[in-house]
């Protein structure tokens, strides 16, 4: 195949190239053999290990599939489980959908560089698996499509390609979740995501991450959006993870498209984030926001935002909030770009620790010390998002009830 | 009761109180006058236990327990509470959340808020961007949730108007449970045997006094506590010829 045949040749020549930005990962350290092939049905899902099924959870896999419209599992190196319960919604495994559904090539690779750096090109050379989710014209979902990329395999590699299409006027939630076993110390993560928002469709996506403490994680991600479509974006970590290094871009070509980024983080110790988020503002009247709460309890965190505005009445703005509970560093660049005349673009960002006096505002209506601050890092980390479901508000909320015992 | 015995507070370097005798017995409500600066948030606050008011001398005993270096919750769990003159905002806890906080469990906080006319705050954030007025009541809901026996107010009526300020009033005089205050045929002694809470009210204007009746009026000047006289009397007496005057005047009619 064609076409192929050159992303395999850009691949190549970036098979040593280094990420622009972020600490360099050495691939050979990690192992990308896959495993044997192996499926599950729902009751396999259900029979899995207590344990495993939290680790799920906590990701925003539910193996009962309560309130979901979908599901998609992937263990190590390809997908074990993928169905939609939704009619106008398509989940598939992405070696499932270049092999059979030829409409998925108008996706793959379109976006995203192949030959970006090291992880673009071993997510073409290697290719585990991933998924295609897609929404048909005017279908609405109503519950959101759950996918979890799961890490099984101690010191595994896993490469992943995921594409996402909200097809015109529909709309379209997913919780995409990624977590290890328990057992699992070490690993890598490389995951594309190419996210195409078509005219007046509705998007959003809640990535949920939940790694463990020597794994490094490196997606790659890219998203247009067109006229008078919407694209949410959130995204949760809570638990330790050697390094996650991702700047995910939007490029929001269609007038009045809207663009939403929510991040929460945290940083335990010997965690580095470098995170991020780009939006180029390309038609008249769009919209971009880009919300970010960082706590670091000793990691090291970067929190990068930049607005690029192009065009004349287009309207952006970056809030970027780190509180430092524990020592650790936060590192606060946010950038905006005005092109014409015409932007009104803003940001604001905050880095400290936690004011003594609301402590003690706290304290004096009964809270321990330990229960005020808790209560204060809570409200912290609690943004509204408009426009998120809220099945899907409340799924945030209770990753942060449960992770927030970790954080103090 | 409040028994505070020769206190002396330094906030920084500088000496924020000296020497302050004051007595509050259950059932009694005391209102604090003194002009701009003169220290009156900081006793407020030194009583709450704020540690960074620093107790040089003298000590603060309240329940027969001496609370002088005890940590700001404690005085809370054994029945101090606070309205705040200017609270904090904390950003992402629901003021529905907060009056629970405060009632140290579940409560009706829509029916609580209703009586002070704060029903459409509870889901906003805690004194985000709250008015001046909008914080007294907030502050109010809390403490009607939180039920403190003794309670500072921190010029609770300033700020408020004219419709608010009756609401205001009568919430704080059932908050120190005036309804209790004898009427005619019940003798006092019986009355403050059912009355127990106590107040420490900082105003400026004395419009509270229309509602809540009070024991005592102080005058806090200079880090002092000049005069002791009955309320209305010192505000008459500061409306006409001011503090400095007044302090000067109503010392001397005390030593006579
Ligand atoms: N953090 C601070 N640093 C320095 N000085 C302070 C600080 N906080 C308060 N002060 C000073 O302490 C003095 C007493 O302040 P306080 O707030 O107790 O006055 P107040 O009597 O309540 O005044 P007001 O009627 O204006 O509310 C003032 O001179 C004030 O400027
Ligand atoms: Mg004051």
């Amino acid at each position: 195949m064609h076409i192929n045949e050159q992303f395999e040749l850009k691949a190549k020549e970036a098979i040593h190239k280094k990420g622009a930005i972020g600490p360099d990962v050495d691939l050979s350290t990690f192992d990308p053999t896959p495993s044997p092939h192996f499926e599950m049905v729902d009751d396999d899902l259900r029979n899995l290990p207590r344990e495993e099924q939290e680790r799920l959870l906590m990701a925003g896999l539910d193996v009962t599939e309560k309130e979901r419209g979908g599901t998609f599992l992937q263990m190590n190196d390809h997908a074990v489980h993928c169905h939609s319960s939704q009619e106008g919604i398509e989940v598939l495994s992405i070696q499932k959908a270049l092999a059979e559904q030829p409409w998925v090539r108008d996706y793959y690779w379109k976006l995203a560089d192949v030959g970006a750096d090291k992880y673009t090109a071993a997510a073409q050379l290697g290719l585990h698996d991933g998924y295609v989710i897609r929404s048909l014209p005017g279908s609405k979902s109503v519950y959101p499509v759950q996918a979890c990329l799961y890490m099984h395999k101690d010191g595994m590699q896993q490469n992943v390609h995921n594409i996402i299409v909200a097809e015109e006027d529909s709309e379209l939630h997913i919780i995409s979740g990624c977590a290890t076993a328990p057992h699992l110390k070490r690993g890598l993560h490389v995951g594309i995501s190419e996210f195409f928002v078509k005219k007046n469709a509705k998007l959003t996506f809640t990535m949920i991450h939940n790694w463990a403490e020597e794994v490094m994680v490196r997606p790659r991600s890219v998203a247009r959006v067109e006229e008078g479509g919407l694209f949410i974006n959130n995204y949760i970590s809570m638990k330790p993870v050697r390094s996650v290094q991702m700047y995910p871009t939007t490029h929001l070509v269609g007038e009045d498209a809207v663009a939403r980024f929510y991040s929460i983080v945290v940083g335990s110790p010997g965690s580095e984030y470098d995170l991020g988020g780009r939006i180029f503002l390309k038609a008249k009247g769009t919209r971009a926001e880009i919300v970010a709460r960082a706590i670091s309890n000793g990691g090291k965190m970067i929190a990068r935002g930049h607005l690029i505005g192009e065009v004349p009445e287009i309207k952006a703005h970056l809030e970027c909030k780190g509180l430092l509970l524990n020592g650790g560093l936060i590192h606060a660049i946010p950038e905006l770009e005005g092109h014409v005349d015409g932007v009104e673009m803003s940001h604001e960002a905050a880095v400290g620790k936690i004011a003594q006096e609301e402590i003690s505002y706290l304290m004096s209506r009964g809270l321990n010390e330990e229960e005020a601050t808790s209560t204060i890092v809570r409200g912290f980390l609690s943004v509204d998002i408009p426009g998120l479901p809220p099945q899907l508000q409340a799924e945030i909320d209770r990753v942060i009830e449960e992770s927030d015992k970790d954080v103090m | 009761m409040l028994k505070i015995e020769d206190l002396q507070v330094k906030l920084g370097e500088k000496e924020i109180l000296k020497h302050i005798d004051l007595e509050i017995n259950p059932g009694e409500t005391h209102i604090l006058f003194g002009p701009n600066g003169s220290g009156k948030t900081s006793l407020l606050m030194t009583i709450m236990g704020y540690p960074q008011y620093e107790v040089v001398s003298g000590k603060i005993m309240f329940k027969g327990e001496d609370i002088t270096h005890m940590p700001i919750d404690e005085r809370a769990k054994l029945g101090i509470g606070m309205s705040y003159q200017r609270p904090p905002t904390i950003n992402g806890l629901k003021t529905r959340q907060m009056v629970e906080l405060c009632a140290g469990g579940e409560i009706n906080e829509a029916a609580l808020a209703r009586q002070v006319n704060f029903e459409e705050f509870l889901d906003r954030d805690v004194n985000a961007g709250f008015s001046g007025g909008e914080i007294k009541r907030s502050e109010l809901l809390q403490l009607m949730a939180q039920k403190p026996d003794l309670m500072l107010f921190d010029e609770p009526e300033s700020g408020v108007d004219m419709e608010n300020i009756t609401l205001v009033g009568n919430i704080i005089a059932e908050l120190l449970e005036k309804h209790l205050h004898p009427s005619r045929g019940r003798s006092k002694m019986q009355a403050k045997a059912d009355r127990t809470k106590m107040g420490l009210i900082i105003t400026h204007t004395g419009f509270i006094l229309d509602y809540v009746s009070a024991d005592k009026g102080q005058v806090l000047y200079n880090g002092k506590l000049s005069c002791v006289s009955n309320p209305r009397e010192i505000l008459n007496c500061v409306g006409d010829t001011g503090y400095e005057e007044c302090v000067r005047c109503i010392s001397m009619n005390n030593l006579s």
